[in-house]
């Protein structure tokens, strides 16, 4: 089986794994098992976000959470003043897209490199919180939502059908959003990398100096897929503002950086179904392990999410340390390594060494 | 006029602090480009260190100067052999791996002591500046940085050590040729880094408190002084904390302190596009 036919087939089973999921957990599940996937699902398309810009695009950002929040706090914000969720929807994206070209071009037309660019996205990260975090007074509001600081913004108003405001989406309205963006998120971001212009994206990664000398602009294009996933990573904010009703600054906080960046790592840089199953089985770990609940939570969730930082730092440091490509590149060179076992132990002593 | 000499007391402060939050920082990055993102636990280990000590009877100028520095540089030591080692020249793995290490650290620590703020008064009491009054600890945390400073200086400048460190900084090779063993002095410089940051965890936990996640406070402000100060360690470690500390505490003047902080950050964004190299990229070149 060549290479080309393993892609389709793996495509073809995301697919259909991803719409039996969608299609049958709304019949076959209790309505809280719906919710705690709805969450995964719109974490999942945050995990893609980073892999894109991170795993194919090589920028490490440590503020992915920034444009998750910034999503959620727009959409919050402009739902309150509008009650029509079409707008404030676009807006989610829109604003925190806005957001990433901005800081993208200060960073990459700066030619800032690999590790300043981490720590500067790290720095907007906490800005961004230290200023929500002290906006509890009501002198702080946009319009008629008051921002709320520490205490965060609650009941938010669901999502509706667009432009019909007495039509909202019901929970299992939300699974199937989620789940079905997340699938248009992975064939979109697949379809994306297939072209030429992920190609590039992948070529500067691989080789910034050699790119730009073939004639393309490295700055241009890691701003784009910077951009790119700054909209990704803000859409999936208005989803999770949908989901519970409620944004905080926890959202901008480390640990929800951190636990971006843990997904990736664990699921592996360079794959998109690694992110993917690294988000929603360390999402489900931590549940099982009674440890965490996503950020955005009241004062019962944030003392037990105390020990979710321990857990997410051992992962982190393990997999760093241990397993550095991630759990799906690790497994597909160990099949690799037993399909080709045979075959290569015949041919090791005829084939030619590579020239470095 | 008084207002001006408080004004001046508050600004030294806030440089001071700065300088001293950084200064292990960036002998960790400065000589081995390592990225420590578990920096601001280290500081936080330091404060609850002293504060331990102290409840434990012992003086609080001896848990804060002694105590703290030699737990936390035993930390440091320990963390450099199992993890650290493992990844130099992988930059950006070493930072994922602190990062690791600091949600571990402060899972840790909210474990052992809780998710509650722990204090010790600030001792020395407050002085008179015409019609104000200020706290002299104030005045003790400037003079700890100065000296804290110095001596680094001279370490560096006039002992075989400091001689060695520096010759590693510039050329590991070279060093290791002329029968320098680097990675015992990358242990100890990340040692003591390691100590200096938890000397001024300590030196800072009355102003403070202490609280298992106070790391995020201080960790973001000690890596832009360090990455805008650039690749001198001591005047670089100077000069940014002098312009970001500066900035800070005359928005927190005018305004409100979390503007203040937001100045600083913001101001630090704008020196790296300007300065990609950090202040000793263009000025004070042959500074240490």
């Amino acid at each position: 089986m060549s290479a080309r036919h393993l892609n389709l087939l793996g495509l073809a089973l995301v697919g259909i794994i991803g719409l039996a999921v969608m299609w049958l957990t709304p019949r076959f599940a209790e309505l809280d098992t719906v919710l705690d996937l709805t969450v995964y699902m719109i974490m999942a398309i945050l995990a893609l976000s980073l892999a894109l810009i991170w795993g194919y695009g090589g920028i490490l950002c440590f503020g992915q959470s920034a444009f998750f929040g910034l999503g959620a706090y727009t959409y919050a914000i402009a739902m309150f003043n509008m009650g029509e969720s079409t707008v404030p929807l676009l807006l989610a994206i829109v604003l925190p897209a806005a957001f990433a070209a901005l800081l993208g071009y200060f960073m990459f037309y700066g030619r800032i490199s690999d590790v300043y660019l981490g720590v500067i996205t790290l720095t907007v990260t906490l800005i961004l919180f230290n200023s929500v975090n002290s906006t509890a007074g009501p002198e702080f509001h946009i319009g008629a939502a008051r921002l709320g600081g520490f205490n965060g913004i609650p009941g938010i108003p669901p999502l509706n059908w667009p432009f019909n405001k007495t039509a909202p989406i019901d929970l299992e309205g939300m699974f199937y959003l989620s789940t079905g963006a997340l699938l248009l998120t992975y064939f979109g971001l697949r379809l994306l990398l297939a072209s030429q212009f992920g190609r590039i994206i992948v070529g500067i990664r691989e080789n910034e100096r050699r790119a730009e000398l073939l004639g393309y602009d490295p700055r241009a294009y890691k701003l784009a897929t910077f951009t790119i996933g700054g909209a990704l990573a803000g859409f999936a904010g208005c989803l999770f503002a949908n989901w519970g009703n409620f944004v905080s600054p926890t959202i901008f906080g480390l640990a929800q950086s951190a636990q971006i960046i843990i997904w990736v790592i664990v699921g592996g840089r360079g794959t998109l179904i690694g992110p993917v199953i690294g988000c929603i089985g360390i999402q489900w770990l931590s549940a099982a392990l009674g440890a965490n609940q996503p950020s955005g939570s009241s004062d019962f969730w944030s003392k037990i999410f105390a020990n979710a930082p321990l857990i997410l730092g051992v992962i982190l440091i393990a997999f760093v340390l241990l397993v550095p490509k991630g759990l799906v590149p690790t497994l597909g060179d160990l099949g690799q390594m037993l399909l080709n076992g045979r075959r290569e132990r015949k041919q090791r002593g005829l084939a030619p060494q590579q020239a470095e | 006029m008084d207002l001006v000499a408080l004004l001046a007391i508050q600004v030294l402060y806030a440089i001071a602090s700065l300088a001293l939050i950084s200064v292990g920082l960036a002998i960790i990055f400065g000589m081995m480009r390592v990225i420590n993102l578990a920096h601001g636990e280290f500081l936080m280990l330091g404060g609850y260190a002293a504060i331990v000590a102290t409840s434990h009877g012992i003086s609080i100028w001896l848990s804060m100067l002694v105590v703290a520095p030699i737990v936390v540089g035993i930390i440091g030591v320990v963390v450099e052999r199992t993890i650290i080692r493992f990844l130099y020249g992988r930059m950006i793995d070493t930072m994922l791996a602190t990062w690791g290490l600091s949600l571990l650290l402060v899972g840790l620590t909210t474990a052992i002591f809780g998710n509650t703020t722990v204090g010790i008064s600030a001792p020395l009491g407050s002085i008179q500046i015409g019609a104000y009054r200020t706290s002299a600890y104030t005045l003790f945390v400037i003079a700890v940085a100065v000296v804290t400073l110095g001596a680094i200086f001279a370490v560096m400048r006039w002992t075989r050590l400091g001689l060695i460190a520096r010759g590693t900084m510039q050329n590991a090779n070279m060093a290791a040729a002329l029968g320098v063993n680097p990675p015992r002095v990358y242990a100890v410089t990340f040692g003591v880094g390691a100590a200096l940051s938890g000397l001024a965890g300590a030196v800072l936990a009355p102003v403070s408190g202490v609280f298992p996640t106070i790391g995020v406070a201080y960790v973001a402000k000690s890596f832009i002084t360090v990455i805008g100060g650039g690749a001198a360690i001591l005047s670089g470690t100077v000069s940014a904390s002098a312009l970001f500390g500066a900035i800070n505490q005359i928005a927190t003047f005018v305004t409100t302190p979390v503007f203040g902080e937001v100045a600083l950050l913001a101001a630090a964004i704008v020196l790296i596009r300007l300065l990609p190299q950090g202040i000793t990229g263009r000025f004070f070149r042959r500074g240490l």
